[in-house]
Parts: structure tokens; sequence; C-alpha cells
């Protein structure tokens, strides 16, 4: 027994010789290795999280496709009752009647300047700020990063009406005592205030000041990125007679282009889609933002009031919104990678 | 030779004290120029929003009058505003406590199951890239007007219940995933409570709100993952820990402090968000014509203070299970 069990050895010349083992044969090899409990639990495991991960995805993409299979049918598809997903008379007149009608491409400029300015704004003056906060102690520096946190809780609904008066009778001063105030009593100007609605300047000064929709959040982000950097590389720059701001331009910035990225992206995405500022601060409809094409274009009125028109006007006003975030999608599929990537480096630990 | 040593040292005598005083210079610059880099943000506080907060506070207590030749008048009434939001509206007091009772429900389905997809985003997986990109659309694209024009979609709903439940052209009106009826049968043989199960049910319907709200906190909680070391989990692979241990004993501890900044975020963005059923009601009270937004202004201050209460509580309880780890 002993000996049959023991590995053959054969002598093949001088300096060389042969073991033969006795293997056991491949298949029950791989049965040991793959058919055993922890290989099962690991394959469930994958099976459950990739199914899942489905799942959610489809949860997510559905409304997308159900919106862009609607806005092709036309209105008889939508009283028919076999078209569920796939058209049967696909048309284009919905997105025709919506981009030549509302006006989708002034519309689109204008939100354009203003996004594209509030983004610019918001990316680099969040950036200095959390900068100032992560690598410099002053005195009142926490108290400061503690009111910058409390901007962020107060939510601007809360302050709809005074930030209208705000911009609405515009002033740089103390409350009751400004500027404009000062200069408008002695005659130099001929108001007391400015009326800053339907101009661009109300985002733009919040944007410029680090107030806007959600800064504080970007001024977190920016200052936890900015606190992962170690000290010594601006020591070294110190050091080789660079001044603070030259060492922010050419060293810091360099580095934090990935985050700079993803907080220009969500700046300029709900600035794009923001509704709470541009029903605020445009009253009239001179300033013709993205969110007032959303309305039933003249031409499709009448099939609107025809039987299940409620369906095709919720399909017309979808199409809209399709329309509106189409621009957002490009820069998504370019600029997502950014966002994790930005994120994971910016090494929050809380 | 003699002249040259006594040289020497009276070169190199003060020299310290120069360095010194160079040093605290350098210091005092770098202050200076930290108050540099924060400026707009001081700028902007004090004359932009340091006004707006007092004057949104000033004109919950007062009453107000727009001049028809420009400017408005205030006149004080005190506390009027508050009471009448409590005592002669009627449904503030309502849609107030169902705005809390669906927070409660809702802030830990999203904080938990963002920290689950973070979890499952981490590991390698098939696809992964792809799944990332998509789960992160609806931080970017699913906010503000699409929200909006989502919350009372008349074709989504059409298109989902067909499409979900067969039934659903026949059996009349079917909202939603599964039914109270799917579930109680499961959860009562489980020995769970009857209370539960409409809040299961309801969060499991309201499943595509609460990923469209998970964004940023997955992105945090990703961030958060991804600074736990490698060394940690391959220790404890060697020492033979399954996988539901390390989560429990390493991954939990590990992501607790990010636990606790997700939940305060998602208060905040729940308490915020234009979706909010109490912001909703106290954006149409303020469209309203007799002194609405002076009221709007005292019901949101009000919401305000009570989430505060509410922010705090969670971040008490959060933070007495919150492990830092000690770096040096």
């Amino acid at each position: 027994m002993n000996k049959a069990d023991s590995p053959k050895v054969k002598r093949e010349s001088k300096n060389k010789i042969r073991v033969d083992f006795e293997r056991t044969p491949l298949l029950d090899r791989l049965r040991a290795r793959f058919l055993n409990a922890y290989t099962f639990k690991k394959v469930l495991w994958y099976l459950f999280r990739f199914l899942l991960l489905l799942g959610v995805s489809y949860i997510i993409l559905f409304p997308f496709f159900s919106k862009i299979a609607a806005s092709f049918m036309s209105v008889s598809d939508f009283s028919d009752v076999t078209v569920l997903l796939i058209p049967k008379h696909p048309t284009l007149s919905t997105y025709k009647a919506i981009i030549t009608e509302n006006g989708y491409f002034s519309a689109m400029a204008n939100t354009f300047l203003l996004s594209f300015v509030c983004a610019v704004l918001q990316t680099f003056v969040c950036c200095m700020i959390g900068y100032g906060f992560a690598k410099f102690k002053f005195k009142g520096s926490k108290i400061l990063f503690f009111i910058v946190i409390f901007t962020m809780v107060v939510p601007h609904p809360t302050l709809k009406l005074s930030l209208f008066m705000k911009f609405r009778y515009f002033d740089v001063g103390l409350p009751g005592f400004g500027i404009m105030k000062f200069l408008g009593t002695i005659g130099l100007t001929s108001n007391t205030s400015l009326n800053l609605l339907n101009t661009n300047w109300p985002l733009w000064l919040l944007s410029a000041t680090g107030l806007a929709y959600k800064n504080g959040l970007f001024i977190f982000l920016m200052r936890q990125f900015f606190k992962g950097i170690p000290d010594e590389l601006e020591e070294s720059a110190y050091l080789d007679g660079s001044g603070v701001f030259r060492t922010f331009l050419s060293i810091i910035i360099p580095l934090s282009v990935t985050m700079m990225i993803t907080v220009f992206m969500f700046a300029f995405c709900w600035q794009w889609t923001d509704t709470f500022y541009s029903s605020l601060f445009y009253t009239t409809s001179k300033n013709h933002l993205l969110p007032t094409i959303i309305k039933t274009p003249a031409s499709l009125t009448e099939a609107t009031s025809q039987a299940n028109g409620g369906l095709y006007s919720s399909a017309i006003t979808n199409t809209c919104g399709l329309l509106i975030i189409f621009p957002l999608v490009i820069l998504y599929l370019f600029g997502q990678k950014y966002i994790v990537q930005g994120i994971e480096r910016s090494g929050i630990t809380g | 030779m003699n002249a040259e040593i006594k040289k020497a040292p009276k070169v190199k005598a003060p020299a310290p004290p120069k360095k010194r005083k160079k040093i605290a210079s350098l210091d005092k610059k770098k202050a200076r120029s930290g108050w540099l880099f924060v400026l707009p943000f001081i700028i902007g506080f004090l004359f932009i929003y340091l006004p707006v907060i007092f004057n949104s506070i000033r004109f919950s207590f007062n009453e107000i009058s727009i001049k028809t030749g420009g400017g408005y008048s205030l006149q004080f009434v005190g506390f009027k505003n508050y009471s009448d939001a409590f005592m002669v509206d009627t449904q503030f007091r309502t849609v107030l406590t169902d705005g809390l009772k669906q927070l409660i429900t809702d802030v830990p389905a999203i904080v938990l199951f963002s920290m689950f997809i973070a979890i499952i985003l981490n590991q390698k997986i098939l696809g992964r890239a792809a799944f990332r990109a998509i789960f992160f659309i609806p931080v970017i694209l699913t906010t503000g007007l699409i929200g909006q024009i989502d919350t009372n979609n008349a074709l989504l709903d059409v298109m989902k219940n067909s499409s979900i439940d067969t039934g659903a052209e026949t059996g009349g009106v079917q909202n939603g995933i599964i039914r109270i009826t799917d579930l109680e049968g499961v959860l009562n043989s489980m020995m769970i409570g009857s209370q539960v199960v409409p809040v299961v049910v309801g969060i499991v319907n309201s499943i595509f709100d609460i990923v469209n709200r998970c964004g940023v906190q997955m992105l945090i909680f990703l961030a958060g993952l991804q600074s736990i070391s490698p060394a940690i989990y391959e220790s404890c692979q060697i020492d033979g820990a399954s996988g539901w241990e390390t989560f429990w004993k390493v991954t939990f501890p590990m992501i607790s402090p990010i636990i606790l900044v997700n939940v305060v975020y998602t208060i905040i963005d729940a308490f915020t968000s234009s979706s909010n059923k109490v912001m909703t009601y106290i954006a149409t009270v303020y469209d309203k014509s007799n002194n609405g937004n002076v009221l709007s202004s005292a019901m949101s201050w009000f919401y305000f203070l009570v989430v505060i209460v509410i922010i705090a509580a969670a971040a008490g309880i959060v933070s007495s299970v919150v492990f830092y780890q000690r770096r040096d």
C-alpha cells in the first residue's frame, strides 16, 4: 500500500530525475474546487448584487425610456390600448412644435449664459473659500465655517420674500443705510435702490459670494479635498519663493481639476434645471429661460383637447423636459467619470 | 585670521532673531491671505445674506404692503403671523405633521439604501463603471425642473402600471410595485407587527423617489469607503473573518462618521427639496393675496426651527455610535 502511494521516481539521466505522482482526475479536482459551499455562496452573492444593481438601474432608467418613447408618439397612439412603449405612428411633430413655437434655442442660449457664468463663478469661488478654510488658520475661521454650514441648512425658500425684496430694492450697505441710498439722497442717482430683477445679476452675485444653491456643500467638499493635499507641497513652493496666490494658482488648482469639474457639473446642472430662482428673479417673459418653454405649443392644443388628450399633453410636458436635459445628458456622458473620481479623491472622513 | 574669527559670530548672532521674525511674519501673512481667500464669502455674508436673514425674520413679525410708487411699508404685528399659521390656517398643522412623519421614514430608508448601494458599487462587479454612471444620473438630471415634472406625471403612472402589473388594464387602479396584501402575509408569518407593513410598503413603492434622492449620499459613502485602507481588509482575510464579520467590525465603524454626515445631509436635503410637502404648501401660501408672503415667512421659520431640533436630535443619536479612528 505504501509502495503504491509513494511517488515513482525515474532516473532519466545522470543529473535529472522524474517524479510521477498519482494525480486525482481532472473532474474530481474541478468538483472539489468549484462545487463547495464557499464558491456557491460567492456566486450567489455575485448574482444577487448584479440583479439588484440591474433592477435599480431599471427603476432609474425606465422613466427616461418611457418619456423618450412617448415623445415620438402621435396623438392616435395614446388612445390605442395596444401601444405601450413602441409607437405605431412615430412622429417628430412634438419636437418640431416645441422647438419652433416655444423658442427652445433662445431659451437655451439665455440659460446657458446664466448657468455657465454661475457655474464658473461658483467653482472658482468655492475652490478659493474651501482652500482658505482648509489650509489657513486665522481668527474666526471656525465660526466662519460654521456660518457656511448654516447657510447650507437654511433653505432659500425660507428666505424667498426677503431675497425677492433684496434684489428688487438692491443696495449695498447696512439696513437702512446703503451706498445707493446715499447717492440717491444727495442727488447723484435718480433712484435710491437698484432693481436687479429680470437680470442675471442676482444669481451672479449669489454665485460670486458662495451663497447660491448648495454652495455650502461645494465649499465643504472642496475643504475636505484640500485637507487631503499634503502641506509639504505648498511649503516647498513657499521655500522656492512663490507667494500664497501664486502657489494656489499654479500648484493647487492644477491638482484639483477633477474636483473642480465635479463641482462645476453639479453647479451647472443644478442651475440649468432650477425652477426656484428662475421663478423668483425673473418675473417677466423678457428673459426667456428654459422653464418657460414647458407649455403646450399652439399648433398642438387642438390635439390635447381630444380623447386621451390629457395623456398627450403630459407627454408634451415630458418631451419639453427631455429637450431641456438633452445638453446635460451630453455633458454627463463626458463628465461622469470625473464626478466619481473627484468625490472619491476628496477623502471625506466626516 | 583673528579678525575673521571675530567677524563670523558677529554675522551669525543677529541671524536667529531675524529668522524668527520672518517666520512670524509669514504666519501673519498666511493668516491674512486666509482672510483674503474667504473674503468673497465674508462680503456676501455681510452684505447679502445677513440683511436677507434679518429681513426675513423681520417680515415674519410684520404685515407688508407694497406702495404704488415703489418701496414697501411694514407694520409690526408681533406674533400674529405665527399664531395665524396655527390657528387660522387649517391645513398647516396637518401638513407639518405629515411632512415630519414622512421625514422620519424617509431618512433611514435613504441613508441605508445609499450605504448598501455604495458598498455594492465599491466591490468588483461586471459593468461597474456603467452601473456607477447610471446610479449618478438622478443627481444631475432628476433635480429641479424634471423632479417637478415627475411629481405629477400622468404619463409615467400609466406606463409604470401597465408594464409592471399586467392585470392593471382590467384590474382597475393599481399604483405602485407591491400591494399591502402582498406583504402582509410575509411579514405576519415572520411575526412582525402589522404597523410596520404600511411603512414598508410605502418605502418600496416610493423606491423611485428614494433612489432619486440617494445620489449625493451615495457619492459621499463611496468616498468614505475608498478611504478605508485595504490593509485592514487584508488582515481580516488572513485572520479568517467572513464578509459579514468584516462588514460589522471594519466597514461599519469606519464609515460611521459618514453616516452621521449623511443623516444630517439627508434631513437638510429632504427639508429643502422642492418636492417636500411642507415646502410646496408654504410656496402656495406665499402666492396667496392677503399677506400670504409674510405668513409663509413665519411658517418657514417655524418649520426651520422644528427641523433644526430634529437635526440636533438625529445627530445626537447617531454620534453616540460613531467611531473615530485615531490617526497617528
